[in-house]
Parts: C-alpha cells; structure tokens; sequence
C-alpha cells in the first residue's frame, strides 16, 4: 500500500517533468511521455485506492491523506479524459504539477485512519463522493484553462508575444475546453449535491441541516450555475468566463478547506489530519 | 567528363510577365526534355517551373555551347525573343549548379524563405524527367542529395517554423484567436492587393461566406465577383458586424470607418464571439480604441509587421544554419562526382582488392608458424600478383573510351558492384 502510493507519486512526478520539458522544447515525444507517464500513475493510483476500498471496506476518505489522494486521483481520471477528447497538450504543464503537488501534499500527512464508521456503506454515499470529487477535478481543470487563456489573450490583445505565444493553443480552443470542463464541472456537483440530500435524508432525517460545507458548496453551485447561466443567455465567453471560472475555483477552494479548519460541521472528519 | 550546369531566371532576377512567358506546363516540360535530348551534347536534363522560376538543370558535354543552344531553343520553344529575357537568366554550372539546387529546394532561395511547396515541386519535376528518361546517373545522383539535404535543413533549422508576409502574418493569428478558420465569416471594406491577397489565404483556409463593402457599390459587386462573395452597401457595415468574425479593411478613407460603438453594439447581438479586425489601410480606417473592447482584437498594419520582423530575425538566423547544412552537403556531393573518373575508381577497386588478399594471408599465416620469413614473402608475392590478374581487364575495360558515352553508369555501377562508396 505505502509503496504503491510511493511509486503512484514517483509516475506523477515524472510525468511533471516530461510536461514541464514539453514546455521548454516543444518535442511532441516530452508531451507523450509525460501523458503515458501520467496514464501510468493513474492505474497505480487506482489499484492504491481499490486496495484502501478491500481493505476498509468503503470508499477511503477517513482522513485528509486520503481524501487529497483521492482528489489528485480524480483531477488525473478528469485530465486524462479531457485530453483524450481535446488534444489540449500544453494543459499537462498546469494538471501533472498539480496533481503531483496533491499528493505530495497528502503523503506528508498521517495515513492512520479514523474509526470508521458504517453510515460510509451506502451507495448514495459512494456516488455522493466520487460525483463531489470529479466535479471539483473538472472545476480545477476549469481554473487552469482560464489561467491559460487569460495569459493568451494578453498576449494578441496588447501585441506583445513573451514565450507563451507560440507554446499556446487558441483561444476559441481554450475557451471551449473551459466550458466543458464547466460543464462536466456542474453536472457532477449537481449530482453530487443531490445524493447527498437523499443520503442525508436516510441518515439524518433531514435533507438539509445548515451544515457549513453544504451551505459553501451551494454558493459554489450556484456561481457556476450564473456562469453557464450567463454564457447561454447573454454570451459570457471568452475573458469573463476564464475569470469566471478561476473565482469559482477559488470559492471550491475554500469548501474544501476553509470550511473544515475555519468551521465545524458534519463533513469535518473527512480532511482531519 | 560531363559538367553539370543550370540555366534558370527566378523571382530575383526576372519581373512576374516575364515569368508568366516562359513558364513550363506539366505537357510543355514533357515536350521540352524530349527535345532537349536530341542534342547530342546534353546527356541528362530535369526542367523545374513554378510560379517563381523556370531552371533547366543538364548533365552536358560542352558547356559553352550547350548554354547558347539552349537559350536558343527556349526562345524558340516559347516564342520569346532572346533579347526580352536574356538579361535575367543566370548561368551556373559545376559546384555552384549543384549549390544552387540545394539551396532552392531547401527554400533558402524562395520569394518567402522557408515555405514548404517548393520541394514538392522539384520532386514533381524529377518525376516527369525520369518519365521521359531524360534523367541519369548524374542527375538521379544529384536531385536523391537535393531531396536529402532539403529534409535535413527543414528538420535540422526552424526555417519553416515561421511564416513571413504581412497576410500570412494575419492568419496566423487568425487563428491564435479562431483556431482553424473553417467557416468563418469575412468582410473586406475596401480592396487593394494585400487585401485581397489576405482574402486568398483566408480562402484556402476554408473560411465560409465573404462581404465586400465598397464606397462604389459597382466595383464592390466585382470584387465580390472574383471571391465568389457577396457584395454589401458601404453604409450597411455596422449592421453586418454582427455577423463576421473577420474583418479585413482597406480603404483610402481619411477617417476612421468603423467606430467603437459600432462594435459594441454589434457585440452584443453576437453574444460576444470574438471579432479579429485586421486594419491594412494607411491612414488608419478602424478605431484602435476597438481593441479595448473584451473579445474583440484589432491588428493594423504595424503590429503585423512586429510579427514578421520577429520572424524575418529568427528567420535570417535559422537561413545561416540552413545554408551551412547546403555547404557541407556540395562538398559531399563534389567528392561522389570525382571519385566518378576512371583512374581515382580504378585505384579504389585495386586498393579494396589489395586490402582483402593481404588480410586473408595474415589470417591464415598467424596460425602456421612452420614457415620461414622468406616463404612468409612468396605468399605475399602471389597475393599481388593475383591482384594484379584480377585487375587486369577491368582496368583495360574503364581506361578504354569504347563506353559509347555511357562512361559514368560503368564507372557507377563499378562503384556499386563492389561497394567503393562508403558515403551515405
């Protein structure tokens, strides 16, 4: 187990050269080595996380070791899908450090896990957790797209190519890629949200209990919900959308954490560390 | 000996209307190199014309008089007097035909240095030579090497990483902005000829429908003629700004044509698909103020040539490797055409011949120590002696001039047989 994460972690952080050499060089054999690298470290990842799963005998989010190696696992299933379906080589250089410094991140902290509990055996639950974390990886994506085409819009818009220029893709091709990051993004959460009230409804009674992280994940849902909102009626691409979808991400950012160390509720157990 | 020359007139050296006469079709040239082989002193030929040049490359006996035949003949063959062209035409032969080939295919010596076409170009004509069989062991030679070294200095620089020209320039962000161009709506205010030579390579990218605006409704619906487009009212532009996200201008208005609120409102109908403006006209017809407004980008005729300067130095840089890549590879290519004399392939044959006998001795004699130093001698003797046999008549066979001019494939297929060339 310790060392299969080990060896998840050493793929991940190749792969991060490999892509941060493509970035350098622009020989398409780094990209390719980096995607297979990657590709590589997930299914290494995945046996990890199924070997969690047998030996708890749920989905192992006990503690923040785990719920980030899952988070790093879905950002690397979310990355690889999306560049299978746009070809978008140079977002590697934004995903593999990312999701290297994520479970980075997680192998410092204690891998002891908490008493478990059974209410983590339902199947509302299990849907309830990997539809959460895709969504959030797709909303990370998201963020670096926006990253990436704000830099390239200020590139053609004030005239003055610095080394990105060339080493970035369109922006009609960055834009698109965000909105269906987004989109995935919002239909996961939704999803996820959803099967959480139905969950907390079986385990509670209640379908909603004014915990923080669910009243944060609502603001979140409904700011992306503006966002997708405003892009079909009245056209918010382009620029708008890339920041956009940065604040969104940022606004995730702080559910995930912030509203674990900043304040108490019922989702507290899952980053304690 | 056979020489190699090259007769040719190129962008450089001749104007487009003088190009245009004496241009070869794909017929034309078929017909050419079968009349250039009847004369008897031109051994091999490969006709190469394209939009730029017209060369005839030869493998000949005389060079000065083949180099008057053949200007007579294209003169005649084209029905243009050699007064009108002979001013343009440059003459090469040996080293500095065979440089200039090299450096033409490797793009070195284009109208844009590092576009791609021209080699494919080249090969097209060595096909048809080799159709018409009018190309041989010189020329097959030579053009494998052109092929070779213009790979080489495409793969080996970032020559053609870049693209020059102020059009080229404008698709190229183009599509930084769109990505592939397919389908997208353009209108051209105005016309002139890099406009209009915009609006080609726009078209060659597959761009959708085209507008033409201009202040004469007449030579507008011309205009629009040629590009298969539509020809609008000057004063309906702001109404089809909503419309197209490519706007190319080019008029001789002295103040600006379209104006910001023009554009916003136009924005807004469109829900903000990104516009590019691409201002061509001196003084300025769109408002630089317009490219403040989000996801809509204006380029006039300066930044564009901020991107082609930037180009044209990375270019001139990568062109001096290129050319270094051409210098070696005419050395290469010297060395082959020499060794191509009969006494150096004699010698080579002789010395592969000599290295074998006497390293087949030495094997043998190292595991018999019986012998003395003089029997170690006579062992030797008999090898060169051997040799000397064997060279014989291969030796009377190339030193004699009965090849009824097929000297260089005998000396070739000499070098080939017994592998005298180590060279790639």
């Amino acid at each position: 187990m310790k060392y299969l994460f080990i060896i998840t972690i050493i793929f991940y952080l190749t792969s991060t050269t490999g892509y941060i050499a493509y970035l350098f060089f622009q020989k398409n054999f780094l990209h390719k080595t980096g995607y297979y690298l990657l590709f590589a470290g997930f299914l290494c990842h995945c046996a990890t996380i199924a070997y969690g799963f047998i030996e708890s005998g749920h989905i192992p989010v006990n503690n923040l070791h785990e719920t980030l190696s899952i988070t790093g696992w879905a950002i690397a299933g979310v990355f690889l899908v999306f560049h299978y379906k746009f070809k978008l080589k140079i977002l590697g250089v934004y995903a593999a450090p990312l999701i290297t410094f994520v479970m980075i991140a997680a192998s410092s902290l204690s891998s002891e896990p908490t008493q478990s509990k059974n209410i983590f055996n339902s199947l509302w639950f299990v849907i309830h957790i990997i539809s959460v974390f895709i969504g959030e990886a797709s909303f990370a994506l998201a963020c670096g797209v926006g990253l990436l085409y704000l830099v390239q819009e200020k590139a053609i818009k004030t005239k003055n190519y610095g080394f990105f220029f060339q080493r970035l893709p369109s922006l009609e091709l960055l834009d698109t890629t965000g909105y269906a990051c987004i989109i995935t993004g919002f239909t996961m959460l939704t999803i996820g949200l959803v099967t959480g009230f139905v969950y907390a409804k079986f385990i509670w009674g209640r379908i909603w209990v004014w915990d923080p992280k669910e009243v944060w994940s609502c603001i979140s849902w409904l700011l992306y919900a503006a966002l997708l909102h405003g892009r079909l009626a009245i056209g918010w691409r382009g620029r708008r959308a890339a920041i956009m979808s940065i604040i969104g991400f940022a606004v995730l950012l702080f559910t995930f954490f912030g509203v674990n160390f900043l304040l108490t509720g019922h989702h507290e157990q899952f980053t304690r560390w | 000996m056979l020489d190699i020359l090259l007769l040719g007139l190129n962008h450089k050296t001749a104007p487009v209307e003088l190009r245009e006469c004496l241009g070869f079709s794909n017929d034309e040239t078929g017909v050419a190199l079968e009349n250039l082989r009847k004369y008897p002193s031109i051994k091999e030929a490969v006709i190469i014309s394209t939009c730029n040049r017209v060369e005839i490359l030869m493998a000949v006996e005389d060079i000065s008089d083949t180099t008057n035949n053949v200007i007579k003949f294209i003169s005649e063959f084209k029905n243009v007097p050699v007064s009108r062209f002979e001013k343009s035409l440059y003459i090469h032969n040996g080293e500095s035909a065979v440089r200039h080939v090299f450096r033409v295919a490797s793009s070195l010596d284009s109208m844009m240095v590092g576009e791609p076409q021209i080699l494919g170009q080249i090969k097209e004509a060595y096909r048809t030579a080799t159709l018409k069989k009018t190309s041989g062991v010189i020329l097959n030679r030579l053009l494998h090497r052109t092929f070779f070294v213009a790979k080489r200095v495409r793969s080996k620089t970032g020559i053609g990483d870049n693209t020059v020209s102020i059009s080229y320039a404008a698709i190229e962000l183009g599509r930084k902005i769109f990505g592939a161009l397919e389908k997208k709506k353009v209108l051209l205010v105005g016309a002139g000829e890099m406009a209009e030579l915009a609006i080609e390579h726009l078209i060659s990218n597959r761009v959708g429908e085209i507008f033409v605006a201009n202040r004469t409704f007449k030579h507008g619906v011309k205009l629009a003629g040629k590009f298969n487009g539509i020809a609008i009212k000057f004063e309906e532009i702001p109404n089809y700004l909503q419309y197209v996200d490519i706007v190319i201008s080019s008029t001789t208005s002295p103040e600006f044509i379209i104006k910001p609120e023009h554009v916003k409102k136009a924005m807004r109908s469109r829900r903000n698909r990104p516009v590019f403006f691409i201002d061509i006209a001196v003084p300025r017809d769109i408002d630089p103020e317009i490219n403040k407004i989000t996801n809509v980008y204006v380029y006039d005729i300066d930044d564009l040539k901020g991107v082609i300067d930037e180009n044209i130095k990375d270019r001139y840089k990568e062109a001096v490797k290129g050319e270094r890549l051409v210098d070696e590879a005419v050395i290469r290519f010297r060395q082959w055409y020499d060794s191509l004399e009969v006494i150096p392939t004699v010698v080579a044959l002789r010395n592969k011949i000599d290295a074998i006998a006497k390293s087949e001795i030495d094997k043998t004699l190292r595991s018999l120590n019986h012998f003395s130093e003089k029997d170690r001698e006579a062992f030797y003797r008999m090898a060169n002696a051997l040799t000397n046999k064997i060279m014989h008549d291969p030796t009377i066979f190339l030193k004699n001039n009965g090849f009824h001019g097929n000297k260089f494939n005998y000396l070739d297929l000499t070098r080939k047989l017994f592998k005298l060339d180590n060279q790639g």
